[in-house]
């Protein structure tokens, strides 16, 4: 493919920016469709990106490379394989729905969407960008407007829960970038591009490896969150508006398990293969954790929240194992999981708008007043829980298989982990119980149906999710070269 | 036909989205569908029913799934006799309960909805018995599990109904777990898992027997959640909750047959590992056992009858786990319809009495003529009086027994029997004689009408007769047909014929003194013997037990993590913050103070020297000159001195 895709998909939400800061700021309506334009065209763009991936090979396919800055080695380098290809399309369509999903703000509306459609540009900036330089840029990019969409449009405690996420990721990025400069440095010829300090990993001594490693480590675990650094997730996601919430749990966690996916394992392989116990253990703990915290919360968004820390449990407990069957799980939780938790976050932003609450001991039995929205909660709380025949029962079984026949990990890991679904099952149960069934809370009786807009934001989801539940090949045969190119960097 | 075996199952999926998408407003449409689905899928059943009499098979489709380096995972189909049994009994069952619930649930306002959830109920039933790898069993298995959450939790306004869903959903997932770490084990060691493969690595002794026998266990626990044995048996009484057709439909043909089918699928693993197999075999035992002593003194009829379910169901796996492929799997066949039928005609009383206490009932044969008389032969099936069904299929469970020698067991099994004959009529003299007892509920009652009884009296056709296919001088008819391995065909003990018989009308004989010509006050019996009373009426406190231990402690847990997640962890991060907040605060303090206090403080001492100094600046040539003098005039004065 000739076209330059990648930059096309970076740079059109960017022109959309500009466009959108240049409308009349009352123009309400001509925003909220501009933004939504710019980022189907991005969501378009991520499905030809799709439709032309070759999964037969772990090869870069649609490369673009340019001299950037010369005289430091930095290089323009877009590239995509197996593991950002769905990443990509699933940052397109996350991002128009969650821009459809925002229709209904009011205040300083254009702002609003500038913030969003540049948030677009980091994070599709990240999953395709191939030089370190770029990559950081990209992934600085993206904190900002998120500090602002948190800080400005989110709930009561907003400022502390933005500040708090940006520091945090700052503050994990900056370990990044110690990593980024020591590698720099480390090899000679001096280089930036990822790719080729790849393909030179054998140069990297063992102490470097372990070291450098643990930075990168703790910079992408604090994104995903891995346990103990995950504190900042619930606070973010509760403060922020329903659309970043979607945004933050369906995108930008995944940056961390695709960083270490992309960077961390083919960079560094022995200190893979060193990690990897700790690695499962720490996805062990944050599904058992996160799953009994989650079943805790009184607050719905909270619960979902924490549901997130335990579902990306898996995705290390997929990386620890060091399998290929592990790593597409882990590849298959990511997305599984976005698209899950971001509907998730869509159907508890419906309620609230509708509630102004989201505790939920102060529902009950509303699933007799609004059956539809009920219906379609319930599919993804199945989907969550990992019902066979939606997405996260694939990725979970992918994962557990991976990690039991995995030689680096030990088999109990893997035996406390199953315990998680059990927890999975009580706690979403538990929380569906108390919000739809049971007796109804007369002070429900004006709660309306989902409206055609809503609706148009989470049919699609529900879509995928039974779509990879029911028929995962496609996916499967997108990651499957890429994946077993890089458990076979790690273990030789 | 058998190569699109598929279409069976799918039919009531196809109808169930039917349902969901277009006729979720129509009651006639949403019945009419639901139920050309499965009379369809019935008619199909038995064409390949046909087919496999002719070629026994197993007849295996597979299709790829996912398949990547270390991880092959087709799904298949596996149309073995056991399958094409199993797809008549659940189409049947299920196609009764169908027509019957036109009746049942006439006037409930979400009618359709029921009927959608009975047609997905269905095809997960359906795809489980048509599956050919364990991973395939294991996706309808929860499929199951999901649509019984949706069933039994149908009228969710009642608390009590939605709590008994939920309860259903996680008990039987504790016991998944342990099927999905059997499913773990066994790909581990054996790289597929398709039974075809499995049961072929198994035979050649590819796999060592403590890794089947892990295997075998675990994959049991999954049967032990799901056909409610003990521990885990707790779920299935509550799911009474439920309307009463689902109850029929879970009771009989689906989600608890799921547990049994399960265990006759490892039946291959059983033979090799004497562990697993003397697991299975005491589970079930107990299970009969414990069950039946509870369905005693219960008087809520759905309630006796679950007992009932969850001690013939121990009955099977005791079978099972004694090799019996052939007996479990018969009694599995004969039970789905005498029990559908107990619990279809169960809720034909309470669809006319309004109650489910039969110490409210009474008398009800004069004004249900039809539903008595099903219920009684029902009755007389599932006591094993000879020659109904459930007389051959018990016999053969005693014959699997004795065989494999376990005499405790087989002890045991005929007290069950003689107590499953007991609390059967307690409850027929009970609902249908004497007097009545609550004299209002009774003028109310009436027959139901025909779409309620006619199942019931097709259904009490098979309880008569669905069990001769099994006489032993009738060529072993079903034993020639699903058989694991060889065809076996003990010979007829008649010994044991009798004493079931004889225990059996003992049971019947007892409860007739008791209930039908009081001779025997059973109020005087229950004060007599307070201890046992009490503690079977409460069910052997498991539930008790369960909440103030299992929940109790998950409880406790979660709230000690959350505190520990605020107090610890996230007080840290904010300690963190404050403490670089600190450190601000403090440098700028230093910086105000101490750096920019030495600039300034350099600034304050270059002013005092300037102000001092300035004095001497007066400006005034005569002082300068009178200065330059006194200077030169000390030159000199040091100079020359």
């Amino acid at each position: 493919m000739d076209f330059p895709i990648l930059t096309y998909m970076i740079f059109i939400p960017l022109a959309g920016m500009i466009v959108v800061m240049l409308l009349n700021k009352e123009a309400h309506t001509l925003i909220r469709y501009t933004s939504a334009f710019f980022s189907f065209v991005v969501f378009i763009l991520s499905c030809i990106l799709v439709a032309n991936f070759d999964g037969s090979t772990a090869q870069l396919q649609f490369v673009e490379r340019a001299d950037w800055i010369p005289s430091l080695g930095i290089t323009y380098y877009l590239g995509a394989d197996g593991i950002s290809v769905p990443m990509l399309f699933l940052t397109g369509m996350l991002s128009f729905l969650s821009i459809v999903a925002s229709f209904n703000i009011t205040n300083r509306v254009k702002e609003y969407f500038a913030f969003f459609l540049l948030l677009e540009v980091g994070m599709v900036g990240v999953f395709c960008a191939l030089d370190f330089f770029l990559f950081y840029i990209f992934w600085e990019v993206m904190l900002v407007p998120m500090y602002f969409l948190i800080g400005i449009w989110g709930g009561p405690r907003k400022e502390y829960a933005a500040i708090k996420f940006f520091l945090y990721t700052l503050f994990g990025s900056v370990l990044m970038l110690v990593g980024i400069i020591a590698l720099y440095f480390y090899t000679d010829p001096h280089t930036l591009s990822i790719p080729e300090l790849i393909a030179r990993n054998s140069m990297y001594g063992y102490t470097f490896q372990l070291i450098v490693f643990a930075a990168f480590f703790i910079g992408f675990a604090i994104k995903v969150p891995v346990w103990p650094f995950h504190t900042w997730l619930p606070d973010a996601h509760v403060e922020a508006p329903t659309a970043v919430s979607v945004i933050l749990a369906g995108v930008l966690l995944k940056m961390g398990t695709y960083g270490l996916m992309r960077i961390s394992y083919p960079m560094f392989p022995e200190a893979g293969v060193y990690y990897a116990t700790p690695v499962a253990l720490l996805g062990m703990i944050a599904i058992i954790y996160g799953a009994f915290v989650s079943m805790a919360q009184k607050d719905l968004k909270k619960l979902v929240a924490y549901s997130s820390v335990s579902h990306m449990g898996y995705c290390m407990l997929g990386l620890g194992a060091l399998t290929t069957a592990g790593f597409a799980g882990c590849m298959f939780q990511m997305f599984s999981h976005g698209v899950l938790t971001g509907a998730m976050f869509l159907l508890v932003g419906v309620l609230y708008d509708r509630a102004h609450t989201r505790e939920i001991a102060a529902f009950g039995g509303i699933g007799a007043k609004i059956p539809l929205y009920t219906g379609i909660f319930i599919l993804f709380g199945m989907g969550s829980l990992g019902l066979p025949g939606l997405s996260g029962f694939v990725s979970e079984f992918m994962v557990f298989i991976g990690a039991f026949g995995s030689e680096y990990i030990a088999t109990w890991i893997v035996v406390v982990s199953i315990l998680g679904v059990v927890l999975t099952a009580g706690y979403i149960l538990r929380m569906v119980q108390r919000v739809f069934l049971g007796p109804f809370n007369t002070r429900w009786e004006d709660l309306t149906e989902m409206n055609g807009r809503e609706l148009f934001t989470v049919i699609p989801l529900a879509i995928f999710t039974i779509f990879i539940g029911v028929y995962p090949k496609p996916l499967v045969d997108m990651i499957t070269a890429s994946l077993d190119n890089v458990v076979r960097i790690v273990t030789g | 036909m058998i190569e699109y075996s598929y279409i069976i199952a799918f039919l009531p999926l196809l109808s169930y989205a039917l349902i969901v998408f277009f006729f979720s407003k129509s009651n006639k449409m949403a019945s009419g569908v639901a139920i050309t689905a499965v009379l369809t899928s019935f008619v199909l059943s038995t064409i390949v029913l046909f087919e496999v009499l002719a070629d026994h098979g197993p007849h295996i489709f597979e299709y790829e799934w996912i398949s990547m380096p270390g991880l092959e995972l087709p799904l298949s189909i596996y149309i073995d006799p056991l399958a094409a049994v199993m797809l008549m009994v659940v189409t049947i069952v299920s196609s009764c309960v169908h027509i019957y619930s036109i009746g049942y649930m006439h006037g409930d306002p979400r009618f359709p909805r029921f009927f959608s959830f009975l047609s997905l109920f269905t095809f997960s039933m359906l795809g489980l018995v048509i599956s050919g790898t364990f991973f395939a069993t294991f996706i309808f298995w929860e499929l199951v599990g999901l649509t019984s959450y949706l069933l039994i939790g149908f009228w969710f306004e009642k608390k009590v109904a939605a709590d008994a869903g939920k309860k259903a959903f996680i008990t039987t997932k504790i016991g998944d777990l342990g099927f999905l770490a059997g499913l773990l084990i066994l790909y581990a060691a054996a790289g597929t898992l398709n039974y075809e493969d499995i049961y072929h690595l198994i035979e050649h002794h590819q796999i060592p027997v403590i890794i089947l026998s892990a295997a075998g266990i675990l994959l049991f626990c999954g049967a032990v959640g799901k056909s409610a044995q003990f521990p885990l048996h707790v779920w299935l009484p509550d799911a009474m909750e439920g309307p009463t057709p689902v109850s029929a439909l879970i009771h009989a043909a689906t989600m608890v047959a799921a547990g049994v089918y399960l265990t006759a699928r490892i039946m291959s693993i059983i033979v090799v590992s004497e562990s697993a197999a003397i697991t299975i075999a005491y589970i079930g035992g107990f299970t009969a056992l414990m069950a039946a002593s509870i369905g005693l003194v219960q008087n809520d009829i759905k309630r006796v009858l679950a007992y009932s379910t969850v001690s013939q169901l121990g009955y099977m796996i005791l079978a099972l786990g004694c090799g019996g492929y052939t007996a479990g799997t018969f009694h599995l066949m004969t039970h789905a319809f005498f029990k559908a039928l107990l619990f279809l005609g169960a809720g034909s009383v309470i669809h006319a009495a309004h109650t489910n206490d039969i110490q409210e009932m009474g008398g009800l044969a004069k004004k249900m003529p039809i539903t008595s008389k099903t219920f009684f032969i029902a009755s007389l099936s599932i006591a094993g009086i000879f020659p109904l069904s459930g007389f051959w299929s018990k016999d053969e469970i005693f014959l699997s027994i004795l065989e494999e020698g376990h005499i405790g067991l087989l002890i045991l099994a005929i007290v069950v029997a003689g107590m499953t004959a007991f609390y059967m009529f307690r409850l027929c003299f009970l609902t249908f004689t004497g007097e009545p007892r609550n004299k209002e509920k009774y003028e109310h009652a009436h027959e139901s009408p025909n779409t309620m009884t006619y199942p019931l009296i097709f259904l009490a056709i098979l309880a008569v007769c669905a069990g001769w296919v099994g006489i032993p001088w009738l060529h072993h008819g079903y034993a020639s047909f699903v058989y694991h391995h060889h065809p076996h065909h003990p010979h007829p003990n008649y010994m044991l014929m009798l004493i079931g018989t004889i225990v059996a009308v003992g049971g019947i004989y007892l409860a007739y003194l008791m209930y039908y010509k009081r001779s025997i006050d059973p109020v005087a019996m229950g004060a007599r013997f307070k201890g046992i009373y009490t503690f079977l009426f409460n069910k052997w406190w498991f539930d008790e037990l369960y909440m103030g231990t299992v929940i109790r402690f998950v409880y406790w847990f979660m709230e000690v993590l959350y505190r520990f997640d605020q107090g610890v962890i996230d007080w840290f991060v904010n300690f963190v913050g404050r403490f670089g907040l600190f450190n601000a605060r403090f440098w700028q303090t230093f910086d105000v103070y101490v750096i920019d206090g030495a600039v300034n403080g350099a600034g304050i001492v270059t002013r005092w020297f300037a102000g001092g100094l300035r004095k001497i600046q007066t400006g005034a040539v005569q002082n300068y000159a009178f200065v330059v003098f006194l200077g030169v005039v000390l030159f000199i004065l040091f100079r020359f001195m």
